[in-house]
């Protein structure tokens, strides 16, 4: 809690990181003004929201995703690492499973605050909109499907980041190690359509993997020819690996044989 | 000399030895690996409480005992215990009554030293306002009060070691683990780091291990040594103990063959070591007044002139060559 509390602190004194998260609502508020507008004017009807827009709106924020993620989460181990930090927190009543914890929650309240919070916020928005609650009752899935969803994206996110970070002592390194590993994955699934002209090699990226059970999570129909299974078994199997990795790295001496 | 303020944080604190009075490290048939390295064979030690002096060379396995202390390393056999608990079950409790100065450069990015002292406070357990008052103290008690709110990253060698032990000591440990606290110190900084540990130890009563390669630091402040080499525990006890185990020490000059000599003293059971020119150390276990005597006559018969002899004060250089093996 001490540490998440410092690493919160620390980024929000930042002046233009907090001009990344306002940046990060901008959907939000343009959202919000659709809504209005729908519910405003009888011939702007067909901006009303439906279902789908929650689920486009969370595809949108995944652009803040990658920023902040990069931002707040690639010297995050590194950092300490390059200080000779982590021997210092070990020898303090904490074990390695806490301090990765503590990590994982800076991120956390970051990649909640621009996916979780603001879809939320605006199903809220619609409702007071709209003044009913019509809306959320015909459509009570989007609360679970939002936080589940939300909470995949997030602890994907921040798993697989803390691990990259926990494997270098550059944090310039790891963003750029992060942004290749999400280019590259993507990049060979488009190319394998390209060849194969189906997508079912979807699982290879971790980003259309996520996509897929976005779609599966909203009841909307799967954008690519994989198995959710599969693309569930991708995504999980990247978390436990990415939690493996920080258990070994994460360790008050470094042991070189 | 560092001005150690009236108002010390550990000053005011009930005496550690007070509050714990057995031994404060155990270590019995412990042994360590790293990989096919054996870094710790089979060693049995008792640290009692006070100031004890952990020294070796380079690679004696210093470090990785303070290491397998604190739990961040896993033995391959044997069991320790700090202020008598056991490590492998209970290393979170151990971990909130130490403080460990390590011997690299540590210290968290982006942190002034008060933020970053009071922080380490936070993660022992202190309050937040409690914490920042305490570090404010420790500083100036190490000598940071003007630096306390630069950042970490513009300090000297030495500051990043008072810092270090600032850290160390902010939550009042019943026991500090300094592993070589004087690295890369220049020696005025050296001088005042020593004297600090030493007001630790003997005024503040502060349980202290202190890792270290250099016998004057361990002479300096410590009441205890523990003497490792090559893994392994080479002797241990008090310092006064061991430098007045049972013997005596002359220094010797001599004219004639000096190798001869000095393989002469060794076949009549005889320690020695060469120091500063030629001027032997000669150590004579159970020495007795007649030594000096036995000495001469030696001399006498192997026709070398005895040009200086005279008794010495034992030294912890002494017990340490001894001990090593380096005689």
């Amino acid at each position: 809690m001490v540490m998440t509390r410092a690493g919160v602190m620390n980024m929000v004194t930042k002046r233009v990181f907090i001009g990344v998260m306002m940046l990060a609502w901008s959907g939000f508020v343009v959202r919000v003004i659709q809504i209005y507008f729908s519910q405003s004017f009888m011939n702007l009807e067909f901006l009303a929201p439906k279902g789908e827009t929650f689920r486009e709106f969370l595809d949108q924020q995944n652009f803040f995703v990658f920023f902040v993620t990069i931002w707040v989460g690639a010297g995050l181990i590194a950092n300490d690492r390059r200080a000779n930090a982590l021997q210092l927190y070990l020898s303090k009543p904490m074990t390695s499973a806490e301090y990765i914890a503590g990590k994982f929650a800076i991120l956390f309240v970051f990649l909640i605050g621009v996916t979780f919070l603001p879809a939320i916020m605006l199903l809220l928005a619609q409702a007071i909109l709209a003044g009913n609650l019509t809306f959320i009752r015909n459509n009570l899935y989007l609360i679970p499907s939002i936080t589940l969803y939300s909470l995949l994206l997030v602890t994907f996110t921040a798993t697989s980041m803390l691990a990259l970070s926990s494997m270098s002592k550059s944090s310039r390194f790891v963003g750029i190690m992060f942004a290749g590993l999400l280019f590259f994955t993507g990049a060979l699934f488009n190319a394998l359509r390209g060849i194969t002209g189906r997508s079912t090699f979807a699982w290879l990226s971790p980003s259309a993997s996520l996509e897929q059970l976005g779609d599966v999570i909203f009841r909307m129909t799967p954008r690519y020819q994989v198995s959710p299974a599969i693309a569930a078994l991708t995504v999980f199997v990247l978390i436990a690996g990415s939690i493996w990795i920080l258990m070994r790295r994460v360790r008050g001496v470094e042991i070189v044989t | 000399m560092p001005h150690t303020s009236p108002a010390s944080p550990v000053a005011e604190q009930t005496p550690s030895a007070e509050r714990f009075s057995g031994p404060v490290v155990q270590a019995e048939s412990l042994s360590v690996r790293y990989g096919k390295n054996v870094a710790l064979n089979d060693i049995t030690a008792v640290f009692p409480p006070g100031a004890v002096g952990l020294l070796g060379p380079n690679g004696a396995g210093k470090s990785t005992l303070l290491k397998a202390l604190l739990g961040f390393l896993t033995p391959e056999k044997g069991s320790m215990k700090v202020l008598g608990l056991d490590v492998a079950r209970s290393p979170l409790e151990i971990r909130e009554r130490i403080g460990y100065m390590p011997e690299s450069d540590s210290h968290i990015p982006g942190m002034n030293a008060v933020t970053f002292v009071a922080y380490c406070a936070q993660l022992s357990g202190l309050p937040a306002v409690d914490a920042m008052q305490r570090a404010h103290e420790v500083l100036y008690y190490v000598g940071l009060g003007e630096a306390r709110y630069r950042n970490l990253e513009t300090y000297s060698t030495g500051m990043k070691q008072r810092i270090k032990l600032a850290q160390a000591t902010v939550h009042d440990p019943d026991l500090l683990f300094l592993d070589e606290p004087t690295n890369g110190m220049d020696p005025k900084g050296r001088d005042e780091m020593l004297e600090l540990i030493h007001d630790l130890a003997h005024n503040k009563n502060v349980n202290l291990i202190l890792s270290s390669h250099l016998l004057p630091d361990v002479e300096y402040t410590c009441d205890h040594v523990v003497v490792m080499d090559k893994g392994t525990v080479a002797t241990y006890g008090s310092i006064d103990a061991l430098r007045g185990t049972a013997g005596r020490v002359y220094e010797i000059r001599i004219k004639g063959d000096q190798e001869h000599f000095i393989e002469v003293l060794k076949a009549a059971g005889y320690e020695v070591h060469d120091s500063d020119e030629d001027v032997m150390r000669v150590f004579v276990p159970g020495a007795t007044d007649d030594s000096t005597k036995t000495l001469f006559a030696l001399a006498a018969r192997e026709r070398v002139q005895v040009r200086h002899l005279r008794p010495s004060v034992p030294t912890l250089e002494d017990v340490f060559a001894r001990a090593v093996g380096e005689v």
